[in-house]
C-alpha cells in the first residue's frame, strides 16, 4: 500500500549572508492513512521545518529538495496555485499559536466558513450551518454566539479548538499539528489532547503532531520519530520508545521527564552540552559530543537509520542501547 | 460584541473637542446644501444697485457683495462646496489607488515590491506646481484635470503608509494560517490584510481632506484651479485680497470660512486618530 505521505531525502536549508544554513539533513519518513505519527525534537531540530516544507511555507530564503509526495503526487514541485486545491482540504494544518492565527477582524464564523466557500464550493449559508455544527462537534459551547464573535473575544482554549474544527472542515485525509498545545496552560492541554483523540476516532483522519513535549505525544501517537540536529534518529512505536528506547538521546531525554512516581529525585537529570548550532557539520554522529557512550568511530562516521530489532523500529547509532 | 469601530466610536464620544468640529463640519456641510433654498440671491446674479456693499443682516445680502454686485453668501456657500468636494474625491480617489497600491507592493514583495517603490519615489519627486501647469497648458483649464492632478500625487504617500502596514501585517501568524488553508494572494490582501491596516488609512485619509482643500485654494489662488464664474474659497480669497483694503470682508468672510473649516477637519482628524490608535490600549 502506498502511504498517504510520503517524504523522501528532504533537506531544507537557508541562506544568510550568502552562506547556507541547513536546518533538515535527508529526513524520510511516511505517514499511512489513519496513522497518527508524533515528531518529538528540541528547539531547532528541524521538526517544524519538514512540515513547513510539506505545506509550503518556508520563509522566502528558504530551499527544500527531495521530495515529498501526497497521494502519490510530488507537492514540492508543485506551483502554489495547484497546491491550494489540496491544502485547506486535503493537507491541512493546526498552528501552534492560536492568538494570533485567527485573522482579528473577521468573526469566527465567517473564518470557518470561507474554508468551505473557498474549497468545497458551498454558499456562505450552508457554510455558516457547516461551521456552526463544526463547532458543536469540537465541543465549543454555544456555538451559535461564537459564531459571530471575534478572536479576541475567546480564550485560548476555545480558539485553539475553532483551529482543529476550521482543519477539519473539509474531511482532510491528513492534519498536521504543530505544537497545537503549546501556548496552552496545563489542564487546557489535556483537553485539547483529549479532543485530537476523539476526533481522530472520529474522522479517521491521519494526524502527523509535532510537538517538543514527549508527554504530549506518547498519549497520542501511533508511532514517534526522534528528531536532533535536523535527522531523525529513531523511530519506534509509541510502547516501544518508552519501554526501552535505542537511541542515547532519546534515552537521556525520556530520564529528564520528572516522574511523579520517584518523589525522592533530588535534581532533574538534564543533557549536558549544548545542541549544535544549525550551520555546524560534523562528519560523525551529530549528538557524538554530548553523548557518554561515544567511541572514536561516532566521530568519524555518520550512523544510518538502519533497522534493527522489529518492523517498525529503526535507529541511527553505531552502538544503540542493549535491549 | 465590540469590533474595533465600536470601541472608537466610544472614544471619540468622550472626546468634546473632535465632537465639537465634528459637529461644526456637519453644519457647514449643512449650509452649503441647504443654504440657497433660503437665500433669495443666486451665485451669479449682479446686483447693480449694491456693489461691494457691506454686510449687514437686514438687507438682501447678508454677507455683502462683491465689487461686481454678486452675492458673498451665495458665492462663499458654492465655493465651500466645491473646495469640500473637491477634497473628499480627492482623498477618495488617494485612498483607493493608495491601499491597492500600497497593499500589493507590501505583500508580495520582493522585485514587485521594489518596482513599485521606485515607481513612486519617482512620481512624488515631480514638483507638484509644474506638473499642474505642464497640465493646464496642455490640456487647457479644466477642473476634472484638477481632481486627476490632485489624486495623482495625493495616493503615495498614503500607499507608503499602507506598505508600511502591510509589511508588518505579513508577518502574522494569522497570514500564515490564511495561506496554509488555501487561499490565494489576492484573496489574502483584500481580505485579511486590508482589513487590518484600515485604522491608521482613515486616520491618514482624514487628514489628507484639508491638505487636499488647502492644495487646491491655493491653485486657485494662483489661478490654476477652479475658474470664473465658478467659485473655490481659494478665487474668493484671491478675488478678497484684491480689495483688502476698499472692501475688507471680500477677503475675511471666505477666508474665514476656509480656517474654521481646515481646524475643524484637522482637529476631527486628530480625535479620530486617538480614537482609533490601537497603541495606546
Amino acid at each position: 500500500m502506498t502511504p498517504l505521505l510520503s517524504i523522501e531525502e528532504v533537506s531544507v536549508s537557508f541562506s544568510q549572508h550568502k552562506r547556507s544554513i541547513a536546518a533538515v539533513r535527508q529526513v524520510s519518513l511516511a505517514v499511512a492513512a489513519r496513522e497518527c505519527v508524533g515528531i518529538v525534537g528540541e528547539s531547532g531540530s528541524g521538526k517544524t521545518q519538514v512540515f513547513m516544507a510539506v505545506m509550503g511555507l518556508l520563509a522566502a530564503n528558504a530551499r527544500a529538495d527531495g521530495s515529498v509526495r501526497f497521494e502519490g503526487h510530488d507537492i514540492l514541485a508543485t506551483a502554489p496555485e495547484h497546491l491550494n486545491r489540496v491544502r485547506g482540504s486535503k493537507l491541512t494544518m493546526i498552528f501552534q499559536d492560536p492568538m494570533t492565527s485567527l485573522t482579528p477582524h473577521l468573526k469566527i464564523g465567517t473564518q470557518l466558513a470561507e474554508v468551505l466557500v473557498c474549497h468545497a464550493g458551498k454558499s456562505w449559508s450552508e457554510a455558516r450551518i457547516a461551521a456552526r455544527r463544526m463547532l458543536e462537534r469540537v465541543r465549543v459551547p454555544e456555538p451559535i454566539r461564537r459564531l459571530n464573535q471575534y478572536p479576541h473575544e475567546l480564550s485560548g482554549g476555545l480558539r485553539q479548538r475553532v483551529m482543529i474544527g476550521m482543519s477539519l472542515l473539509c474531511d482532510p485525509m491528513l492534519v498536521i499539528a504543530d505544537e497545537p498545545t503549546t501556548a496552552l496552560d496545563v489542564t487546557v492541554q489535556a483537553q485539547i489532547i483529549e479532543l485530537l483523540r476523539a476526533m481522530r476516532e472520529e474522522v479517521g483522519t491521519a494526524l502527523v503532531l509535532i510537538s517538543h513535549d514527549l508527554a504530549v505525544v506518547a498519549g497520542l501517537a501511533d508511532r514517534i520519530l526522534v528528531m536532533y540536529a535536523g535527522r531523525i534518529v529513531e523511530s519506534a512505536t509509541a510502547v516501544e520508545l518508552f519501554r526501552h528506547a535505542q537511541h542515547p538521546y532519546t534515552a537521556e531525554l525520556l530520564k529528564c521527564i520528572p516522574s511523579l512516581s520517584s518523589p525522592r529525585l533530588e535534581r532533574l537529570p538534564t543533557l549536558a552540552g549544548q545542541p549544535p548550532q544549525p550551520g555546524d557539520s560534523l562528519p560523525g554522529c551529530m549528538f557524538a559530543p554530548r553523548c557518554s557512550r561515544a567511541a572514536e568511530r561516532c566521530r568519524v562516521e555518520r550512523p544510518l537509520l538502519a533497522p534493527t530489532v522489529g518492523i517498525a523500529r529503526h535507529v541511527a547509532c553505531h552502538y544503540p542501547l542493549p535491549p | 460584541m465590540s469590533g474595533l469601530f465600536d470601541d472608537a466610536a466610544r472614544r471619540l464620544r468622550s472626546n468634546p473637542g473632535a465632537l465639537c468640529a465634528m459637529f461644526i463640519i456637519l453644519s457647514m456641510v449643512a449650509l452649503t446644501l441647504i443654504g440657497p433654498w433660503f437665500n433669495p440671491n443666486g451665485g451669479e446674479a449682479l446686483d447693480w444697485s449694491h456693489v461691494a456693499s457691506q454686510p449687514a443682516l437686514q438687507s438682501a445680502h447678508w454677507f455683502g457683495t462683491d465689487r461686481l454686485g454678486r452675492d458673498l453668501f451665495a458665492r462663499t456657500l458654492q465655493g465651500t462646496r466645491v473646495s469640500l468636494a473637491v477634497g473628499l474625491v480627492a482623498s477618495a480617489v488617494s485612498l483607493l489607488v493608495g491601499i491597492g497600491y500600497g497593499g500589493v507592493a507590501g505583500y508580495v514583495g520582493g522585485r514587485t515590491d521594489h518596482v513599485m517603490m521606485r515607481i513612486i519615489e519617482i512620481l512624488s519627486g515631480l514638483p507638484l506646481i509644474f506638473f499642474v501647469i505642464f497640465l493646464t497648458v496642455i490640456f487647457g483649464r479644466n477642473e476634472y484635470l484638477l481632481f486627476l492632478s490632485i489624486g495623482a500625487v495625493g495616493w503615495l504617500t498614503m500607499a507608503r503608509i499602507v506598505r508600511g502596514q502591510t509589511l508588518s501585517i505579513r508577518q502574522r501568524e494569522f497570514i500564515e494560517a490564511a495561506v496554509a488553508s488555501g487561499a490565494g494572494t489576492a484573496r489574502i490582501i483584500a481580505k485579511h490584510v486590508i482589513p487590518n491596516v484600515i485604522g491608521p488609512v482613515i486616520v491618514y485619509a482624514t487628514l489628507t481632506v484639508p491638505q487636499i482643500i488647502m492644495f487646491e485654494s491655493f491653485l486657485s489662488f494662483l489661478g490654476l484651479g477652479i475658474q470664473e464664474p465658478r467659485a473655490s474659497l481659494g478665487t474668493l480669497i484671491a478675488e478678497g485680497a484684491g480689495e483688502m483694503e476698499a472692501a475688507p470682508w471680500i477677503l475675511l468672510v471666505p477666508g474665514g470660512f476656509l480656517a474654521v473649516l481646515l481646524l475643524c477637519l484637522n482637529i476631527f482628524g486628530d480625535g479620530l486618530r486617538d480614537a482609533l490608535d490601537v497603541k495606546e490600549r
